[in-house]
This record gives C-alpha cells, structure tokens and sequence, in this order.
C-alpha cells in the first residue's frame, strides 16, 4: 500500500475515495495522512461524529479484524491505534462541541500488580470512537481505585484489564467486593486481556469476557441496547 | 512443529523456530519442553545422571502466541504418549491462563508449578513475594532470552522497523532483571546492552535453575522408584 502512497493528493481525492484512503492510511498507520484527511473532511463540513465513525473506527474496524485473523501484529495495531490517535485528537473538542451521540459510559483500569496497558487503551480509543464516554484509570489499580471511580462517575460499564497469569484474579476481588456491597448489578463487567478466556469470565461472575477491542465494543453496545430496551418496556 | 536432532543440541535460533526432539526410545520419562529451556534441562539431565529421561522441545516461540501453546502441548503429548511409561510437561502456566493445567489435567500428565519461567527460575514463593513488595515494573530475561532478544523481543514488537514504539510497549516498566542461570559475563554484558536499547536501569540477578531443578529431580526421582 505505502508505495503508491507518494503519489496520492489527498485533497484531490473525492469523498468516498478519501475515506478508502484513510483505511489504507490507518492500516499502514500513517498518522499524518489521518490528521491531513480528517482536515480535510472537516473542510468539505462533514460531522465530526461522521468522520469519526465512517472513516476512523471504519478503518480501525479492519485493522482489528485483521489483528484476529492473525494477518497483522501487535506493532501494527499500535501504529494504527497511533494514527487514529492522532484523528481523535482533532476531533474529540469538535465532538463535544456538536453533541455528538452518547451511548454509555465506562470506567476501565487494568488491575492491581499489572502495568500492561496495550489492549486497554486500545479498548479505551475504541469505545470512545463508538461514542461511549471513558474514563481510563490506567494501570495497577487496587479495588479502592474502582470503587471510588464508580461512586464519582457513575459508568454503565466496568472494565477490567490483565495481562498476567498471576494478576487476572484481582478481577474477582473487586467484582466480589461489588458484590458485598450489594452494588454488582447497577454495572456491566466486561474483562479481557491475553490471559482470559470466556470460562475465566463466567467463573469470576463477570458480564462478559471480550477478547479483543472490537469485541469490546460489540458487547458493551449489545449490553446498553438491552439496558434501554428494559427501559422502556419496563 | 518438532524437529529431530538426536546427537547434539540445536542452535537458539532451531529452538526458537522449531524445537528439538532428541527423543530416545529407551528412555522411561518423557520431557515435553519449552524450546527456551532446552539448555538447562540438559545441564541439568547431564549434571545428575538423569539417563532414564529424555526431551523433546517445542519451538520457544510459542510464548509469542500463548493462545497456541494448550494445543502444541497436547498434540505432542499424543504424539508421544506410547512410546513412554511416562510423561511430563515442562511449562509452567506461561500465559494459558489455566487452559494448559487443564488440558494436563486432562491428559493425566504432569506440569510445571508457577505463572512462567521468570517465577520458577527464581522460585516461584521468592518471585510471588518481590511481586507482593512491589517489583511489577521489571522486564525479566533469561539466559535464552538474552541470547534470542532481537529474536524474542526486538522484532515480534516492531522496533526493528518502528523504534518510536519503544515508548508505548515499555513505558510502564522501569527496569530490565537479567535472571541469570549460568555465570556468563558475555550475557551479562548484551543484557545490560538490551536494557539500553529499551531504555530501562538493569539488575543482574544470579538465579541459577531454581524450582526447575527441584521439580525436575523430584520427578526424576519418583520415576526411578
């Protein structure tokens, strides 16, 4: 892809031809040609929330797919979440500015005694492209760290992120702990991380387990359609 | 995904890409391996007669698809099974998150105790205990490791082609623990060379076989009664 790159304008390319280029550009992890292209996007007035999802998490959407399907690699996926990164930042003061759609609201931090944080901030740039609001707790977090972060932002969602053997079952301590408190239910848990699989899940008496970013995504959607069709059927 | 080489032991990079089978038929125990701890489970077989033992090692780079590991395992077990009285695995959980204990289980073969060979190399009650004081920003490398680190490390993460992604995989982490089996100071000084590239402070720590070497010997000698 990137050889043909050099000759491309991207501000003579038509709409729907820029936005195929984005997914080239983001899969390549070009992030001067995302910033270039979400620009010109903007210029041409399209919504940021469009731009955001047709082109970003649409190009993203591949890069994730193609994680999975082991056609591309951990250092790919980190320059491509890079590029988007750099789309993001554009866009997120416009997104606020024009009310874009909100879907829910997360809290996410990986566990205590584990600095990784690959895959949730991968998860974090995700959600947040899907519209959900996040508030990323970063790494090594006690259940102290959860509980007040679920007192003062109030999240539908609670996600929980390991990458070791060793520290994966912190995830039980803080779900028990919710549990204790009698507060387990007025949150969705979604885990992952490397380790994990959907029986760990299950076994921890999380909501879900999700194996990648895009999962990620999937399931905290599913699980707020549900949240408002109880709604309003209820 | 096993390569035969009955005579001598393979370089780091065969052990890397394809393992080793040095299986011999006379042999009682079968050891199915991690390719990365093929060195010192001949050091050690040597070292205490183990002659009623015998190995055969998966590619070490397995831990680079841990997901991959659960399924290599069995099918070696499988593959192997009647030609032995018995049968053990020398992995530890090495990120299955409990998929390969279980899949020993069972197969009703035996494994290694501990989350990975950073913990058993060190003992897995002392490394649990720096993990409960704290020590979770260290990098550890083996002797293996330090020998395969472009292999292993440099490489599978892209800072070969993207060195700007150093930052975003080690950034959290704060130094490089070179957990040392044999005293080499040619590997002391390439790891404290790969704590530089990745900008991290270094920690030379002698750890010698550790719980490998008890685990080994009791089922050598459980096996010899």
């Amino acid at each position: 892809m990137s050889d043909e790159e050099d000759d491309i304008i991207l501000s003579e390319l038509d709409d729907e031809e820029l936005v195929q280029q984005m997914f080239d550009d983001l899969y390549d992890g070009l992030k001067e040609e995302i910033e270039e292209a979400v620009n010109i996007l903007l210029e041409r007035k399209w919504e940021p929330y469009r731009i955001l999802t047709e082109a970003l998490v649409g190009g993203m959407t591949i890069v994730g797919k193609d994680f999975r399907d082991g056609i591309l690699f951990v250092p790919e996926v980190l320059l491509a979440a890079n590029a988007m990164k750099g789309g993001m930042f554009i866009l997120k003061p416009l997104l606020a500015e024009t009310g874009a759609p909100r879907v829910g609201k997360m809290v996410i931090g990986t566990v205590k005694g584990d600095i990784h944080d690959i895959g949730k901030n991968l998860v974090s740039m995700m959600m947040e492209g899907a519209g959900f609001e996040v508030v990323d707790l970063g790494i090594n977090n006690p259940v102290e760290n959860y509980l007040e972060a679920l007192e003062t932002e109030k999240p539908d969602i609670l996600g929980m992120s390991a990458l070791l053997t060793t520290t994966m079952p912190y995830m039980k301590v803080v779900i028990d702990t919710l549990v204790e408190q009698g507060k387990r239910d007025d949150y969705v848990v979604l885990v992952g991380g490397a380790p994990l699989n959907e029986e760990f899940g299950k076994a921890i008496g999380a909501d879900a387990y999700c194996r990648d970013a895009a999962v990620a995504v999937e399931t905290a959607k599913d699980f707020m359609s549900r949240k408002h069709n109880q709604g309003a059927t209820g | 995904m096993e390569q035969r080489c009955a005579l001598m032991l393979p370089n780091d990079e065969i052990l890397t890409e394809a393992g080793f089978d040095s299986t011999e038929k006379s042999a009682r125990l079968l050891l199915i391996a991690c390719g990365a701890l093929a060195h010192e489970i001949l050091a050690l077989k040597r070292a205490n007669g183990w002659d009623h033992m015998t190995l055969t090692c998966l590619p070490a780079k397995l831990h680079l698809y841990p997901d991959k590991i659960t399924q290599a395992v069995a099918e070696a077990v499988e593959k192997h099974r009647k030609d032995f009285d018995e049968i053990f695995i020398v992995y530890a959980d090495c990120g299955t998150g409990g998929l390969l204990q279980a899949k020993c289980d069972e197969l009703g073969v035996k494994m290694v105790e501990g989350p990975h060979c950073y913990s058993f190399f060190e003992g897995n009650d002392a490394f649990a205990s720096r993990a409960d004081s704290g020590e979770i920003t260290a990098f550890y490398l083996t002797d293996f490791l330090v020998k395969q680190f472009d292999a292993f490390v440099w490489k599978p993460m892209g800072l070969d082609r993207h060195p700007e992604l150093r930052d975003m995989i080690f950034g959290n982490y704060t130094k490089l623990v070179y957990q040392a089996q044999t005293n080499d100071p040619k590997l002391i000084e390439k790891a404290r060379e790969c704590a530089a590239r990745l900008d991290l402070d270094f920690e030379y720590r002698f750890t010698g076989y550790g719980d490998l070497a008890t685990t080994l010997g009791a089922q050598a000698a459980s096996d010899a009664t």
